[in-house]
């Protein structure tokens, strides 16, 4: 590695504790978050940020989501889209209905209403487990689209059936709706962003993080040592379910600008599921890999061809997605079941010896 | 005194039975465990010793008869319930949480002791700060005691059987528990880890005070360890006395021993 | 609320009673519906049963059977030389599938070879779909979509010959998997991988034989769906259904899949027909999830499935 921890010994507990408890690591995090907030909004395109920075944010904020719903506690979930719709659509009606109410505020609540509606489905993983799971979380997939489709005071009784988010300022620039700049969407993804990465960083090297992976690795020991299962999985479908909500309002609110039903229908459930898969189950460095991974699959599909001359229809290229991803996911899963993450870990622990091979 | 007649037992099981639909694996037990005592589980495979310990563990329901800790009965509790009583066990197939490091396995042993406030955690702010350092201090402790620094960081999954075994038994101590059921804590051990858990299992009772209960195949460990040895064959209570005595009973060594013994 | 409660607890029993014709033939599209998810269910118990694995492929490899036949109807070959050549793409799959994604994968927990399944899933639909293309397609196997009248009661004849056939093959596959060695063999590989192997069991061939038949009730699912209702993407979302069929019946039961599916498809139709409107309709799109969820809940094996005794 270019920098190595030898050396740096820890005299604190507190000291070995740290999220980054390497020097340097903790100077390079600190710019490259510092360059991540300033950097883009002066010299990215709009393209970028639109086509790629802004959705990479919200999807790895629903990645991170369900990385500590299946990763850490591992309990398989397919109805991310239903928990997501259900911010979008709760984020949506507050906003509408109480103008005066500030944007963080209304995304607070729309995640607090979807960590409610996550309660109510994870109810039955008390019985159930493993892929019987994955059906029952399916139910909740598709009756929570079936009743944003059906009730139409959701959609404030728009014709169109769509959502579209107003306007609405933060700090005296407008953040959301049709006017709002791409650089002041992303700056508000990227705070928003941050912090609940930091706060999920928190949670899963503490207390709460230590019983939902209990639960996962062993759950019948873990019960005998003491762990109560309903509350920790409650929990954690709680405050995953709250994540997705906010990354299901920030997907119409940053990213779509205007949204159906279709954005959150069972293939983003799946999207989901293959970047936690590729990025790495259990890793919040992984939520955001794998987010990047899928996010720029397709743009290098779309643009390589292009550049070696190729001219692909459109659905050609779809059709080429389809099998890149699901090959992608059979690939990891032979090579490195653990993920990008994984793979990051191991090219630093090589990094470490290098030139030396062990 | 250990165990002394007059002092009410920590551990009471009273003609306690476990049934699995037409199987009956544990028949009509009892058996008491006083303050201080170290009890060993002795029996050929299937007697129902772990399933014993299962039950007192919460784990499964008796379907006839009582379990009282401290007293107070406890037969219908669930597992977390029992954990809280101050109740730890090992496992006989070692079950340490194979994801997590070696230092997190045994702070999870300390969840009970933990008072969560989810807000202040969330922002690993103040108290949620101290408290995980003060709880990180006492497995420190521990891990100094069961002497497995080297491989706090290490993910439990890689670890040989041997050390998964000291582990495991890290863990239960992590609770501070009163009672500490263990089911073969030497399983697969050679002479030298064994005299090693031996140790630790005699120091844990010494100097914590900590009652133990522990089911074991080795006579050697049993005779050595033990103060009072309970037998068991086929779900039933056969022998209950000081080593030297049991060893001698001859249904015992009908049963189990196997030893031609002289008329 | 006493009108909701009269709405909901007993309006549609007095419909059903009111016209009895009507009600059996709601009943009939059940049953089918519920045989097509039946077909699908199947195909998956075959490869639990057999491997494991939890194939949620099956779905698309219906799809991809499908697309498979009416292209090469389309290109005018005769229904046999169509069949024959399906089944034995199918086969070609099954191979590959063996080699490429269950091979490297031997003795990995379940839920990494479920989440490859779910891989395989995308990849055979992008490839199904460059290779036969996307838009909906008609599949005639001479079977005439005709109804005639048996007693007031409507019958169609395409989805007689549906059931029957389906009667046959699961007949088939029940001896199969009762009475012959090979079927002896594939529950012990179930069971324990490894174990099957240090017996000298040959993996890769009983991998091979299980996903090839499973190929082919999936050949035979797509055939009666496909000239049922064409050949479409929305197949693969439908198959999907066949999970909450899987709860009911038990994933290992191939009466329970049998049992599963007739069960989901009345009471999603049952439930459409006479509840539906009380609601605006669509309720088939999430009935049967919210039916095995409330079974799950009560009876966490299914109906036909094992307890499951934990042990510590």
């Amino acid at each position: 590695m270019i920098y190595r921890e030898a050396g740096q010994f820890k005299s604190s507990y507190a000291d070995d504790q740290a999220i980054f408890p390497v020097v340097q690591d903790r100077v390079v995090v600190a710019a490259a978050v510092s360059a991540a907030f300033v950097v883009p909004p002066l010299v990215a395109s709009e393209y970028w940020l639109q086509a790629v920075l802004i959705p990479f944010l919200v999807y790895a904020l629903a990645a991170l989501g369900l990385n500590l719903l299946t990763g850490y506690a591992g309990q398989l979930s397919l109805g991310t889209g239903g928990f997501m719709a259900v911010g979008a659509y709760s984020a949506f009606k507050l906003a509408t209905a109480f103008p005066r109410l500030s944007i963080i505020v209304v995304f607070l609540l729309a995640g607090l209403v979807a960590a409610g509606v996550g309660i109510l489905f994870g109810i039955p993983s008390l019985r159930i487990k493993g892929f019987y799971l994955a059906v029952a979380t399916l139910a909740a997939q598709f009756f929570l689209i079936w009743l944003f489709n059906k009730v139409a005071w959701f959609t404030n009784y728009a014709s169109s059936g769509t959502i579209t988010a107003p306007d609405r300022t933060f700090f005296g620039a407008l953040v959301t709706g049709p006017n709002s700049t791409p650089s002041a969407r992303y700056l508000t993804a990227l705070g928003l962003v941050a912090v609940f990465a930091l706060v999920a960083k928190n949670l899963v090297r503490g207390r709460i993080g230590r019983s939902w992976m209990a639960i996962r690795d062993r759950d019948i020991a873990a019960e005998i040592i003491g762990v109560r299962p309903l509350r920790t999985k409650l929990l954690a479908f709680a405050i995953s379910s709250f994540y997705c909500g906010v990354a299901g309002a920030g997907l119409v609110f940053f990213y779509l600008g205007t949204a159906e039903t279709l954005a959150f229908d069972i293939s983003i459930s799946f999207l989901v599921l293959f970047m936690v898969i590729i990025g790495g189950l259990g890793s919040i460095l992984g939520s955001f890999l794998g987010a990047a991974f899928i996010v720029l699959v397709p743009i290098v599909l779309s643009n390589a061809p292009r550049m070696v001359g190729l001219a692909l229809p459109v659905a050609l290229q779809k059709q080429i997605e389809l099998m890149v991803f699901g090959g992608l996911i059979i690939f990891f899963l032979i090579v490195e079941p653990r993920g990008l993450a994984r793979l990051w870990q191991i090219s630093k622990e090589k990094l470490r010896l290098w030139p030396f091979p062990h | 005194m250990k165990g002394s007649a007059a002092a009410p037992p920590l551990l009471e099981v009273d003609r306690v039975s476990v049934r699995f639909g037409a199987l009956i694996a544990v028949n009509q037990v009892s058996l008491r465990i006083g303050r201080g005592e170290i009890v060993a589980i002795i029996g050929p495979n299937g007697a129902g010793k772990t399933t014993l310990l299962n039950a007192v563990s919460g784990f499964y329901r008796p379907y006839e008869g009582t379990i009282a800790f401290e007293g107070r009965d406890r037969t219908r509790m669930a597992p977390p319930d029992v954990a809280a009583l101050g109740i730890a066990r090992t496992f006989q197939n070692v079950a340490l949480f194979k994801g997590m490091s070696v230092l997190d396995n045994i702070m999870t042993g300390r969840l009970l002791k933990m008072r969560g406030s989810f807000l202040l955690e969330a922002l690993y702010w103040g108290p949620a700060r101290r408290q995980e350092l003060e709880h990180r201090a006492f497995v420190e402790r521990i891990i100094d005691f069961l002497e497995i620094q080297a491989i706090r960081k290490t993910p439990a999954g890689r670890l040989p059987y041997g050390l998964q075994k000291r582990v495991e038994l890290a863990r239960a101590l992590a609770a501070e528990p009163k009672l500490l059921l263990l089911d073969e804590p030497m399983a697969g051990m050679n002479v030298e880890e064994k005299e090693d858990m031996c140790r630790f299992i005699l120091d844990v009772n010494q100097e914590f005070g900590t009652t133990i209960a522990l089911i074991e195949h080795d006579m050697g460990v049993v005779m050595d360890v033990s103060d009072r040895v309970v037998v068991l064959d086929y779900g039933r209570k056969i022998a209950d006395g000081p080593p030297a005595e049991v060893r001698k009973d001859a249904a015992v060594l009908d049963a189990y021993l196997g030893v031609a013994h002289e008329a | 609320m006493l009108d909701v409660l009269y709405a909901v607890l007993v309006a549609p029993f007095k419909d059903m009673a009111g016209s009895p014709a009507f009600l059996i033939e709601v009943l009939i599209g059940g049953l089918f519906a519920g045989l097509m998810y039946s077909l699908v269910a199947l195909g998956f118990v075959l490869i639990f049963k057999a491997s494991g694995v939890f194939n949620f492929a099956q779905g698309v490899m219906v799809l991809f059977a499908a697309l498979t036949l009416v292209g090469l109807l389309e290109r005018g070959a005769p229904v046999l030389l169509a069949l024959g050549l399906t089944t034995a793409v199918m086969v070609a799959l099954a191979f590959a599938i063996e080699r490429i994604v269950l091979r490297p994968l031997v003795n990995q927990e379940h839920i990494i070879l479920f989440m490859a399944t779910i891989g395989l899933n995308f990849f055979l639909e992008g490839f199904g779909e460059m290779l036969w293309g996307a838009n909906v397609k008609k599949l005639d196997i001479g079977i005439p979509d005709r109804s005639f009248i048996v007693r007031g009661v409507q019958i169609n004849q395409l989805e007689l010959t549906a059931a029957v056939t389906s009667a046959v093959l699961v007949a088939l596959l029940a001896l199969f998997f009762q009475r012959t060695r090979i079927g002896r063999a594939l529950r012990a590989v179930a069971d324990d991988h490894e174990a099957a192997l240090s017996l000298g069991i040959p993996l890769k061939t009983i991998w091979v034989v299980v996903w090839s038949v499973a190929g082919v009730v999936a050949i035979v699912a797509g055939l009666m769906w496909g000239a049922k209702s064409g050949v479409q993407f929305s197949l693969s979302l439908i198959a999907l259904k066949a999970l909450p069929v899987l709860i009911l019946g038990g994933f290992e039961s191939v009466p329970g899949a049998i049992v599963g599916g007739l069960i989901i498809g009345v009471g999603e139709k049952l439930g459409e027909v006479y509840w539906g409107p009380l609601v605006g309709g669509a309720i088939e799109n999430w009935f049967a999830y919210v039916l095995a969820l409330a079974f799950l809940l009560v009876r966490p094996q299914g109906l036909f499935g094992e307890r499951i005794i934990e042990r510590v």
